[in-house]
């Protein structure tokens, strides 16, 4: 099986795998990082977004072998304490329910607010309707990154 | 918020079930008295933990040295915040600092607890009294210890914020201090309980306490459960309801890089008994066990197996403890064929279920009567972390682990199966990523022990999304017909409901408008199927609030009246002068959430060029609500402002009552406009996110308004009430939106129709 050098979170690994292993399931399986969450396994429900090369992707449809040189960020690496002010907004308006999409719609979000420090509710509809909640929290998650961008 | 013993207490004592357990009633002071045999039983055990350990004080409150207070948790969390307010009902009574709260999810522990399902939205509803004694017993022992400690009587100390204190000696000590002197004191027999009124940490909101955890990518879930050994399972089922395997090439899949075994299983044995809970469907599988999870998806992509379609038969099914012939018809069912059979069968004679007044010959004789039918298709759970669990079976004992609903559900199944004593099987329950019902048919915790025996391994089984959506326990299918007859006085005379359903038919003959109406009728059947379901939020309600609700307002509207109005008018009559026997709601607490609705939607002096609509439903014991705006986004209606009212007596944590609520309106919206499962020849139509609809943020109401009515009555159900009538507070403001009514789920075809 090949070797894939990937950067995650800052670090270097080495993982052997399959060419078409997806990214998620490297996370996961290979490097004990299971904060990326598998939901569809077809990039439609944004439960196992991160971040690679700065740009929100989903895991579960990007082979180890696209990620190359790119820096991969997961929820564990989003920041140093669980501080990103998404993740502290978050906790303050109470936005999770079960809490399983949470990280794929934080990872989103956060690349959102890279992009554009202050969406609009239609910016926010844009980049975020890929992440599918059905506890229903979408009323929350809006009001919160919101907020993180006026923090 | 300090509290001492009030006195002149009255205390009830009941014995209920295998334990004395025990149930207070309101004392005319509102406080309550309790009496306790099971929890004082834990105490003399805890002294002879290691130094650091925490402390047991009974099987819900353990206190470390370090002031930590960890409060178990013993129904299953999977988004109700049970990981929080369970423990806020803890803290209240034991008068602990909160910030000292840490929570823990109990392991199925039946000798322990009383209630470790999470369903029918009865967790706090049920657990709020032994939650409430577990804290007061608590707080009582330490209250013993330090009177003991200091010679003076327990009447003259008092509990806040982790500290007890002796005001007149000026002594105190914290829960910390005291706890080893605690866990070994007996109980008296019967303590009290905290008046509501001195209540300072349940009605004031508390954050998730696992909302960190959640925020940082903590491994909380079932599918995140690891062991050292542990291998990759996955499952193989027939692509259709109605066929099993017949063959499959193994061999080859064993070949494959990172496959460790390949097999065909029974997960029960054709002998055994269902319980209500087991699933009747794909009980033969292929199993597919690697090192790794990708490894394992590649191998079942890559299986050669052949399918072949059963015949009918019969079983006796446990349910609930009484055994009752079930029919499982063979043959490759189709969402058409459903279809038919439900029209067919609601144009037939259907058996009764409950009939007041004469019905028929006021029908006969009305100044005006309506009639219009319903229909809503089967849905799929589509809970967001799919189906797994985690098995460990080896001589010394079954260790499964992973999210489940209902422990006490499946672990016969478990043992049954594996052929083990009952007390060999542990099951340790995980966070759940949605459970809806679906969850509580975990047959495939038992796929995964059956597995892990095989392999002799530890083993995780993962479904795909695809195997989650094809594998069954669906919401039934329904028809619903209605028929209501007005009088000159355009009052509501007469009333018919005939409802029918695959495979349960949709009617509770006792609710509402039933009580209300001087002729009524209700009459359902059910047709048989190979296709499987299960509890879906607010199972039956679900259907019914969608169309019972949605008919009132065009009966609301043939009599010229406000649908809040004409609704109040019926549960005025309700309350003065009840039809029949009994109706199963309480008419003052309907009419309340109605009222509450009207005033802060504002619904009386809304623009007429506002579409808006209200409904309102009544099931597990509480009351809910919605008044729906809508408006045109990209060319079609959506729901933009919504309010909501319930009652659902006390609220333990307000944040996350109102979460739940925004969750159910944002759910049954998204089930209302999307929400589809079809069949072509047994085959399930949709088997990923692709071609399954579900509501994305963009479709979300703009903003969900939640208000509660101000409550001293216990908890009653919140998960589910809210999720019936928002499907028709949503037809019903699309009415006004478009002038069409909406008679079938889901509602986007039609709106993309016109």
């Amino acid at each position: 099986m090949p070797s894939y050098k990937i950067h995650i979170n800052g670090k270097n690994h080495d993982v052997v795998t399959d060419a078409d292993t997806p990214l998620l399931w490297v996370l996961r399986d290979e490097l004990n990082m299971p904060g990326t969450k598998y939901g569809c396994g077809m990039a439609m429900c944004g439960a196992c977004t991160v971040h690679l090369g700065g740009k929100a992707v989903r895991s579960c449809s990007i082979p180890v072998s696209a990620v190359g040189e790119n820096d991969v960020t997961t929820i564990e690496g989003l920041s140093e304490h669980g501080d990103h002010p998404l993740q502290k907004i978050w906790i303050e308006q109470d936005v999770a329910q079960c809490g399983y999409c949470q990280a794929g719609q934080i990872m989103n979000a956060a690349a959102l607010l890279m992009q554009n420090p202050n969406p609009d509710d239609a910016a926010i509809d844009t980049a975020m309707k890929g992440n599918i909640c059905r506890c229903g929290t979408y009323v929350r998650i809006k009001q919160a990154i919101k907020l993180a961008a006026k923090a | 918020m300090k509290t001492s013993i009030p006195s002149g207490l009255r205390q009830v004592a009941t014995s209920n079930g295998r334990r004395q357990f025990l149930k207070a009633s309101l004392a005319g002071s509102g406080g309550l008295m309790i009496n306790f045999s099971w929890l004082g039983t834990a105490s003399a055990l805890s002294r002879k933990s290691a130094d650091d350990a925490p402390i047991k004080l009974n099987a819900y409150l353990f206190v470390a040295l370090t002031g930590e207070i960890t409060a178990v948790v013993p129904n299953p969390e999977f988004g109700q915040n049970l990981m929080t307010s369970m423990p806020m009902i803890l803290a209240e009574e034991m008068d602990a600092n909160w910030a000292d709260i840490v929570a823990k999810q109990a392991d199925y522990q039946p000798d322990e607890f009383e209630r470790q399902f999470t369903g029918g939205s009865q967790s706090i509803r049920r657990g709020w009294q032994s939650l409430r004694m577990a804290g007061a017993a608590a707080k009582h022992m330490l209250m013993m210890a330090a009177a003991a400690k200091w010679q003076v009587p327990t009447a003259q100390l008092t509990v806040a914020n982790s500290v007890i204190s002796h005001v007149a000696s000026g002594q105190s000590a914290t829960f910390a201090e005291l706890a080893g002197d605690a866990a070994l004191i007996t109980l008296p027999a019967s303590i009290p309980l905290k008046s509501n009124d001195n209540f300072s940490i349940i009605g004031r909101s508390q954050l998730n306490l696992e909302g960190r955890k959640i925020v940082t990518g903590k491994p909380l879930f079932g599918i995140d459960y690891h062991s050292d050994n542990m291998l990759i399972a996955g499952i193989v089922h027939a692509p259709a309801f109605g066929k099993t395997v017949k063959d499959a090439d193994l061999e080859p899949i064993k070949a494959m890089p990172g496959i460790v075994d390949a097999f065909v299983f029974q997960s029960i044995h054709p002998a055994y008994t269902r319980n209500y809970f087991d699933t009747s469907a794909f009980t033969t599988l292929v199993a597919i066990v690697g090192h790794k999870t990708w490894a394992v998806i590649k191998a079942k992509r890559a299986l050669n197996a052949t399918w072949q379609a059963f015949d009918s038969y019969n079983e006796k099914m446990n349910r609930f403890g009484t055994l009752v012939d079930v029919n499982v018809p063979g043959g490759l069912e189709n969402t058409s064929e459903h279809r038919k059979q439900m029209e067919s069968l609601l144009n037939s004679e259907l058996p009764v279920l409950r009939q007041d007044g004469d019905p028929a010959s006021v029908f006969a004789n009305a100044e005006q009567v309506i009639e219009r039918t319903y229909y809503a298709p089967y849905l799929a759970h589509n809970a967001m972390e799919p189906m797994n669990f985690y098995a460990s079976v080896t001589n010394e004992g079954v260790h499964i682990a992973g999210p489940l609903q209902a422990p006490g559900f499946i672990i016969g199944t478990v043992a049954e199966r594996l052929n083990v004593p009952l007390e060999n099987v542990r099951i340790e329950v995980t966070r759940m990523g949605g459970g809806f019902g679906r969850r509580a048919y975990s047959h495939y915790a038992v796929e995964a022990a059956v597995i892990s025996q095989r392999v002799k391994q530890p083993v995780k089984l993962v479904y795909t999304r695809e195997d989650d959506m094809t594998g069954g326990i669906y919401r039934p299918t329904y028809m619903v017909k209605f028929k209501a007859a007005l009088n000159d006085q355009r009052e509501l005379i007469a009333y018919q409901v005939d409802g029918v359903g695959v495979p349960e038919h949709c009617i509770h003959a006792d609710r509402f408008p039933a009580g209300a109406v001087d002729n009524y009728l209700a009459r359902g059947e059910a047709i048989s199927s190979n296709i499987t379901t299960g509890a879906f939020r607010a199972p039956r309600s679900n259907f019914m609030g969608a169309s019972e609700q949605a008919f009132l307002d065009e009966v609301a509207e043939m009599a010229e009246t406000d649908p809040i109005d004409f609704r109040l008018a019926l549960f005025k009559k309700a309350m003065s002068s009840p039809v029949g026997e009994k109706h199963d709601y309480d008419a003052e607490r309907y009419a309340a959430v109605l009222e509450l609705v009207r005033e802060k939607s504002g619904w009386d002096t809304m623009p007429a060029n506002i579409s808006k609509g209200v409904a309102a439903y009544y099931c597990h014991n509480s009351y809910a609500a919605h008044v729906v705006t809508t408006t045109v986004k990209n060319g079609l209606p959506k729901a933009d402002k919504v309010f909501s009212a319930v009652d659902c007596g006390v609220v333990v944590n307000p944040v996350a009552a109102s979460n739940m609520v925004q969750g159910a309106v944002v759910d049954g919206i998204g089930n209302a406009m999307y929400g589809e499962m079809t069949f072509t020849n047994g085959q399930p139509d949709k088997q990923n996110f692709d071609r399954y609809r579900m509501i994305r943020i963009d479709e979300a109401p703009a903003s969900i308004d939640v208000h509660f009515v101000k409550s001293n009555i216990d908890p009653t159900g919140l998960g589910e009430p809210p999720f019936p009538p928002i499907f028709a507070a949503l037809t019903n403001a699309l009415y006004k939106q478009t002038g069409k009514r909406f008679y079938e789920q889901p509602l986007i075809k039609q709106l993309e129709q016109s």
